[in-house]
């Protein structure tokens, strides 16, 4: 709850009067605010590209290393789980001679790559907002991460027609049907969002084709002006519910070349 | 020249011609100034709008402002130099490089970067009973943010609000979604005076309040 707080200052001797504390405050919450700025400023779409790679190398690296440190400990001992959680255990045990030592050891190297692979996960929830505050919410902070990873950075992003965002990630795919060996596909990295994936498979060109739009447009936001717009996420949740509502009338063919999400202009 | 409507500090000047609001204070975003008076453009600024419309602010000058979604500072500057100390809360860090800048020549105006959405997290710094609070945010649940900030302001004070039709629902009607505004703000604050703000701001509603 919020107090006299000039009142309380003077009362406990923090200030000899109300001017001096609002001198004070000013000083305080320009500093800080100066500081804060600076601080997200600093994290930019670079630091976040490195950080999903990272956090993509951490995991990666953690699942393989608890495989071998499963195998190893199940020759040691009779309990010996797979898996992360499994390493979690025997990185616990108390070890008898060198062997056990080493194996336990192991264990608990992947237990630190997993904590650090959540600790960059939190990081990247904490500054993808920061970086691109549209493209963050509407994606999620680390799907953002990952858009501007592929992209090689938020401006190239930005740059890119939205049919190119849609189908980001899925370059094997996009060459194989560009040498005629394959359909084109629909969706890259994007399938990881709930508008993709929870979307009956009919329907998902259209979803991903809406969602691709928007998520271009939101990178332009972010880039050209770094301010939150709610109209776009709006007109998303729009559009997704016009295309989910499809399923609902029963409605057949849901890739009708509706490609006005897709097409819209810039703002 | 001083209009009764007008808070003292905020004047109709002759500046470049042209009859306009302005205030006294340093320049913040390249406004026409003249003899140290700065234009306020009533088409950039929702507040500068309610007073060109004449609404009944209630503000006198020398008050205690809590200023909700401040952006880059362009109408809490020109707040700032007619009021007293000056809380401004603004969410996004790179308009706030541009709030910062404005707050720095003026010794009551204190720069927060904050969620509006959440009043808890600035409640230890922004102090109770201020005499108004002027909010311009555009996100979606416009009125359950002056509800929730009602806790800041003093049993008389006003609330100075620009409901954004757009940021609530883009389909609907403007008036729909006005009435459904001010039924959740009226759990909280009686409505004084509404009025359509469209001459400068489309399908915005100026909305005076004072807390039940």
């Amino acid at each position: 709850m919020p107090k006299n707080w000039p009142t309380k200052a003077v009362e406990a001797g923090f200030v000899e009067d109300k001017e001096e504390y609002y001198d004070r405050l000013h000083e305080a919450t320009n500093y800080a605010t100066r500081e804060v700025v600076k601080a997200r400023e600093r994290a930019d779409d670079q630091q976040l590209k490195h950080s999903i790679r990272a956090m993509d190398d951490c995991e990666r690296t953690a699942n393989e290393l608890a495989e071998r440190a499963a195998e190893w400990a199940g020759s040691l001992f009779d309990d010996a789980e797979p898996g992360i959680e499994g390493a979690r255990a025997v990185a616990k045990r108390e070890p008898n001679g060198e062997l056990e030592r080493r194996a336990v050891s192991l264990a608990a190297r992947v237990v630190d790559l997993a904590a650090e692979r959540d600790a960059l996960a939190e990081t990247i929830d904490r500054i993808g907002p920061a970086v691109a505050p549209n493209l963050a919410e509407m994606a999620g902070p680390e799907l953002a991460a990952r858009l501007i990873a592929l992209a090689g950075g938020l401006e190239p992003l930005a740059k890119k027609p939205s049919g190119t965002v849609q189908v980001l990630g899925a370059e094997d795919a996009l060459f194989a049907h560009l040498s005629g060996r394959a359909p084109s596909p629909k969706h890259g990295i994007i399938y990881t969002h709930e508008y993709v994936r929870n979307t009956r498979p009919e329907d998902r060109g259209s979803a991903s084709r809406a969602l691709a739009g928007k998520l271009t447009l939101a990178a332009r936001v972010d880039h050209y002006s770094g301010e939150r717009r709610e109209t776009l996420h709006e007109e998303l949740r729009e559009r997704m519910a016009t295309i989910r509502a499809r399923a609902e009338d029963g409605g057949g063919e849901g890739d009708d070349g509706d490609t006005d999400a897709a097409t819209e202009g810039d703002e | 020249m001083t209009d009764p409507e007008l808070p003292a500090g905020v004047e109709r000047r002759e500046i470049g011609g042209e009859t306009r609001l302005a205030t006294r204070g340093p320049p913040v975003y390249g406004e026409p100034t003249a003899d140290g008076w700065r234009a306020w453009d009533p088409g950039r600024s929702k507040l500068g709008g309610m007073f060109e419309l004449e609404f009944e602010t209630g503000l006198s000058g020398g008050e205690t402002v809590l200023y909700l979604g401040a952006a880059s500072g362009t109408t809490v500057s020109h707040v700032a130099d007619f009021a007293g100390p000056t809380y401004a809360v603004e969410f996004a860090p790179r308009p706030a490089r541009d709030l910062v800048e404005a707050a720095e020549p003026r010794e009551r105006l204190f720069p927060l970067l904050k969620d509006a959405r959440t009043p808890n997290r600035y409640a230890h710094v922004v102090e109770s009973n201020v005499d108004a609070i002027v909010q311009d945010v555009a996100t979606r649940g416009q009125a359950e943010v002056a509800v929730r900030n009602s806790q800041f302001l003093a049993e008389d004070g006003r609330l100075l609000l620009a409901i954004k039709a757009r940021s609530e629902d883009v389909t609907a009607e403007p008036e729909t979604v006005f009435e459904g505004a001010l039924d959740r703000l009226r759990e909280a604050y009686e409505i004084l005076e509404t009025q359509r703000l469209d001459r400068f701001h489309e399908d915005h509603l100026g909305v005076v309040a004072t807390p039940k």
